[in-house]
């Protein structure tokens, strides 16, 4: 369980020379009875983990996909507490890591060492929390390591050399490598300079590197893979499961693989 | 008392403060940082500021001792700040001539600003107008609704304005909406906060830059009347009137501050913007500060009357200051500030900003406590023209019977 089996996971399918695909979906969004049956889906479509957003008031790192998603979530009345329990629910039915993901405010009015303990409980691998910079992560990452979960880092690409080689340096489970200058959402194009990016990254990384932060589709998974080892895709299978198209998520997910 | 220091190097008041940003903002953070402690020690750059002050501005604003309404109140001598008398009619062009030099510094022609009532949004077109500066301002659809001639302000002024139409549609999200575009223009733009709030080094610049509100008030005192005063007080949303006015007193242990927030419909509804009625801690807009919230971590809405309180969180230095009990903080009313704003206007000839008004309102309650022989100095933070014709319509729906005032 936690940071061992979420490295153990994606090794295992990088021996099988796949890329790695982790879908986000967010929490709650079209209830949170349907949390289970899609985490079971994305898990039988081959991802190597999945990212659970936990819906927040402000996601100021949220493009409008998200945001909705999380408005729609919020409305239903989803807590982190409930969001987690539901997680422990089920937790010998999956083999896939699951990942939280969400701003720091909810888990700071949940407490942190509450936070920590119960995720461990509800089978939950790894925690990315996008408004925590190297700079105050101590206030969570200290209780992260108590019970054994990975701290999920971002670099972005405006990060200086200095912080890339710390966040190198500190990153657990994989690094969550930032391909835009801006928030989440589907984009049609990257700049130039993501390929050199990542595969600089890649070459530094003891973890698996995925770029993640625009990517809709699989050619551009595809393309970005080529330069690391896969993907994190949130916008694009929220809007999907919102639409109910889970055809078009199997498809999207078996062509970035 | 011993010194007062703060923020420390990693933007910590005491317990709040920092930088809660994505990673993809932190090189901007550490880069204003850097360029803010460079210009200050710039005698170059200090000078050019304080000259712009001088001479576009209208620095410095008079103290002035309001001897009417000291009569009215019956008690301590009332000294008004009068910051109302700025151009653009309020305290927020120190802070908005203060960051823009700082990033052409950075050579940084592009700005991004939110905006709430309109009053920090004017005050950033405008020195975007005068610097030749590309400005584009977030505001919330409610809020443009709400503040259309504002609106028409910026735009003459050559500024674009957008309009924010989700969560609230008011200041938080015209904040939200700012972040997202600073983190994607992050490279050729800056962007300009209008308080004492959001990420390290923010809450410290803006305090900084609006301390001339204080140290003048300060050296007139002692000019003018050959004292200090026993009571400042200064109204309170994000808070940077109040920090601009309180930081050069904080160390002048025997001077009680006051810091009010805007208790709405009352304190004990849940339409008010009073964070230190039931102070609960989290982080918003990239800094850790009490803030409304619910028992979830969700921030909840602000209500006031006046947009410029009408916010849900507060400064992270007044929560130290809450915190260390070196400001008491008290809140009043919707109906209070209402007749603040009247008897002002009645008894000496001034509109005051429905914001400034919550301080004039609490000066009255203060004022029955305090005897003559002492003073209470208030921040004037703004001038009142951008409210009547609300408080025109809110005074006609009362006058027809209708019991309007939230």
């Amino acid at each position: 369980m936690g940071k061992r089996k979420l490295t153990d996971y994606l090794q295992q399918l990088q021996a099988k020379d796949k890329n790695l695909f982790v879908p986000y979906i967010m929490a709650g969004d079209g209830g949170l009875d349907k949390l289970k049956e899609r985490i079971l889906f994305l898990q039988d479509c081959g991802v190597a983990a999945i990212e659970v957003g936990i819906p927040f008031s402000d996601p100021v790192a949220d493009g409008s996909t998200i945001q909705n998603a999380g408005k729609r979530s919020l409305k239903r009345n989803t807590t982190l507490a409930a969001v987690l329990d539901t997680l422990a629910s089920f937790k010998d039915k999956r083999q896939v890591p699951i990942i939280v993901m969400t701003y720091l405010n909810p888990v700071y009015a949940y407490g942190m060492e509450k936070f920590a303990r119960t995720c461990s409980q509800a089978g939950v691998d790894g925690v990315i929390v996008p408004d925590l910079p190297l700079e105050e992560e101590d206030l969570l990452t200290n209780m992260l390591t108590k019970y054994d979960i990975a701290c999920i880092r971002l670099v972005a690409l405006t990060s200086p050399k200095e912080r890339v080689d710390a966040l190198i340096r500190r990153s657990e489970g994989f690094l969550y490598a930032v391909t835009v200058k801006g928030t989440t959402g589907s984009r049609i194009s990257y700049e130039n300079e993501v390929n050199t990016y990542l595969q600089k990254l890649k070459e530094q990384s003891d973890v698996p590197v995925l770029a993640g932060f625009g990517v809709s589709t699989s050619e551009q998974a595809q393309a970005l893979a080529s330069c690391c080892d896969g993907v994190v895709v949130g916008s694009k299978i929220v809007e999907l499961f919102n639409e109910h198209q889970t055809d078009e998520i199997k498809k999207l997910i078996g062509e970035s693989l | 008392m011993t010194t007062y220091t703060g923020p420390d190097h990693n933007g910590k008041f005491g317990n709040f403060g920092g930088r809660f940003v994505p990673e993809t903002l932190m090189p901007a953070l550490l880069e204003l940082e850097t360029a803010y402690e460079q210009a200050v020690k710039d005698p170059e750059f200090i000078t050019n500021i304080t000259s712009y002050l001088h001479h576009y501005v209208g620095r410095e604003t008079p103290l002035y001792f309001a001897k009417n309404l000291t009569q009215a109140f019956g008690g301590p001598k009332i000294y008004l700040k009068r910051e109302d008398l700025n151009h653009t009619g309020a305290h927020k062009i120190n802070n908005t001539i203060g960051q823009a030099f700082l990033a052409l510094r950075m050579g940084k022609r592009k700005i991004v600003a939110e905006t709430g009532a309109g009053q920090h949004g004017v005050a950033t077109a405008t020195v975007c107008a005068l610097l030749g500066l590309k400005c584009v301002v977030f505001m919330g659809a409610e809020d443009i609704r709400r503040q259309k001639l504002n609106v028409f302000r910026m735009e003459l002024l050559g500024t674009e304005v957008r309009s924010v139409s989700n969560g609230s549609a008011t200041l938080k999200d015209a904040v939200n909406e700012a972040l997202r575009y600073w983190v994607t223009h992050v490279e050729d733009t800056h962007y300009i906060l209008g308080s004492v709030v959001g990420p390290h080094p923010f809450p410290k610049i803006v305090r900084d830059f609006q301390a001339v509100i204080g140290n003048e008030t300060k050296q007139q005192m002692l000019k003018q009347y050959g004292y200090l005063p026993d009571a400042v007080v200064a109204c309170v949303g994000g808070g940077s009137n109040a920090m601009g006015m309180f930081y050069p007193f904080i160390e002048e242990a025997q001077v009680k501050l006051y810091g009010i927030e805007a208790g709405g419909a009352g304190l004990n509804t849940n339409q008010h913007a009073s964070v230190f009625h039931q102070p609960k801690p989290g982080v918003l807009h990239g800094t850790l500060t009490n803030l409304l919230q619910d028992e979830h971590g969700q921030i909840q809405e602000a209500y006031s009357i006046s947009a410029g309180l009408d916010y849900p969180g507060v400064g992270p230095e007044h929560s130290h200051l809450h915190a260390t009990k070196r400001v008491n903080y008290a809140a009043v009313t919707d109906i209070e500030a209402i007749h603040a704003f009247q008897q002002l206007s009645l008894t000496e000839g001034i509109i005051p900003a429905l914001e400034s008004a919550h301080a004039i309102a609490y000066v009255k309650k203060l004022a029955q406590e305090m005897d003559k022989h002492q003073s209470i100095v208030v921040c004037l933070s703004g001038r009142g023209d951008k409210d009547v014709e609300q408080i025109k319509q809110i005074l006609e729906e009362k006058a027809d019977g209708k019991t309007k005032t939230h």
